[in-house]
This record gives structure tokens, sequence and C-alpha cells, in this order.
């Protein structure tokens, strides 16, 4: 039961991923990208990770896709061109080409990883408590710098996106 | 929990091919960036299964911080593209090419 839905769920990723990708329109780019990363939260609860699953909706779903569609829908962004010319297809070709191999190569990493099938998890894994404790124990140091890293972001942000007062490269 | 931690490493993997794909083909800046996400969200991926089959959640805490900085990288990057939009009107990547040597 868990294999058959681990793998519908895969397929969707994987489909949802694609179309991230070819979509011509940066819009539906971007809800396809918010169903991957939905499905990719069922995932990560198949996996025993509750707590980062909740984080993943709310951050990622939730706060920075609506900053993406924020930013595309402010800026009013129209379809790509589709690819004209030899020279542009013939590189497409082979970034696509570039893809499959590293893909492959991966995935016969992945064959030789010593892992299986693992069993039970301990009562409470992957909930907010565990998730937490290593947090504020193990992690404490990078946790207090992040928000730091935050700050810097929130600042950086503010001044990079103000209308400039002085002239600017055109 | 029935699923053989190889099968999420193959998706992941699959998921990171695909960002890079995204990252090589598309022009549209905003479209690459999403690229990216994706390929952070393989990463993720990778990190939850690892956790998972090392039965410790050291792995999900790195995925919190991954999080984070992603949401950072996200508001500076979108700063930084509404910018560069204010002063050239475009998010080509192949017309932005003031840094080419």
């Amino acid at each position: 039961m868990g294999a058959i839905l681990f793998l519908v769920l895969a397929v969707l990723t994987v489909v949802s991923a694609l179309t991230v990708v070819l979509h011509p329109n940066p819009v539906k780019s971007a809800l396809a990208l918010v169903v991957t990363l939905f499905v990719l939260a069922v995932i990560f609860v198949l996996l025993d990770a509750h707590m980062i699953a909740a984080l993943q909706i709310i951050v990622y779903a939730g706060a920075i896709m609506v900053l993406f569609l924020f930013v595309i829908m402010l800026l009013n962004l129209q379809n790509d061109d589709p690819d004209r010319g030899r020279r542009r297809l013939v590189l497409r070709g082979f970034a696509w080409a570039g893809g499959l191999v590293l893909a492959i190569e991966l995935a016969l990493l992945v064959r030789g990883a010593p892992v299986g099938t693992p069993g039970a998890a301990p009562a409470g894994y992957g909930g907010a408590a565990a998730v937490a404790k290593s947090l504020y124990t193990d992690f404490l140091l990078p946790f207090e710098l992040t928000s730091i890293l935050l700050l810097v972001a929130v600042v950086g942000a503010v001044v990079l996106a103000q209308r400039q007062r002085r002239p600017t490269i055109s | 929990m029935i699923v053989p931690t190889e099968w999420v490493l193959m998706l992941s993997a699959v998921l990171f091919s695909i960002g890079v794909v995204g990252v090589l083909v598309r022009r549209n800046v905003i479209v690459i960036f999403m690229a990216i996400e994706l390929m952070l969200n393989a990463v993720n991926l990778t990190f939850v299964a690892f956790a998972r089959s090392r039965g410790a959640v050291d792995g999900q805490v790195v995925v919190f911080f991954v999080m984070t900085v992603a949401a950072a990288e996200a508001a500076v990057g979108l700063a930084i593209i509404i910018a560069s939009f204010r002063n050239r009107t475009t998010v080509n990547a192949d017309e932005l090419a003031l840094l080419r040597g």
C-alpha cells in the first residue's frame, strides 16, 4: 500500500516538476511548482517527517510561492518566446542530454548506497518535539545565526527593491 | 513505512536533474529561480530519506536550515530581479549580459 502510494506521488512529482520547466507561461510554472511542493510534503509525511512536512507547506508553498507569484504579476510577464534557430535548438538538446546523463549517474550512485528499507520509526520521530530538541541543543548556534541571516536578507531585499534615487546604469 | 530508501533517492535524483535542465534551458530569470527551488527541494528529500534511514532527526534539522536559506535567497533574489527589471525592463537572462567580458 505504502509502495503504491509512493509510486503515484513520485509520478505526480516528476510530472509537475517537468511542467515547471517546460511550461512557457511563468504563472503556470509557479502553480506547477506549488503542486510539486505539496506532493513533496506528502512524501515527507510518508517518511515520518511530520514537522518538516508542515514547514514545507507553510514556508515554501505558502510564503515563498506567494512571493514568486507576486513578483511575476507585478512585472506582468508574458510567455517566453519559443526557441527558434538551429544553434538554440542544439544547445537545448545538449542541456537535456546533460540532464539525462546526470540523472543516470546519480541513479547509479544511489544503487551502490548501503541503504535498505528502514524499519518502524521510534515513537515521536519527526514530530515537533523531537526536531525542536535537536534544534535547540545540538544545532543552537546555527539556529541563532539563522536569525542574523534572515535579518540581513530582509534589509537587503528592502534596499535592493526600493526606488533608486541616484541615476542608474541602463 | 514500506518504501525502500533507494526509491526516494532515485526520485530525488530525477528531481534534481529536472532542476538542472530547467536552469539550462529557460531564459526567464524567474523560472530559472523556480528551477533552483526545485533542486533545493530534491536535496531536502535526500536529507529526509537519509534521516529516516538512520533513524535520527539531524537530517530534518538540516532541512529546516535549507528552508531558511531558501527563504532568504528568494527574498533577495526577487528583489534583485525587480531592481534589474526596473533598469532594463527585461527578465530575459540572455539580455542581462552586462557582466559579460
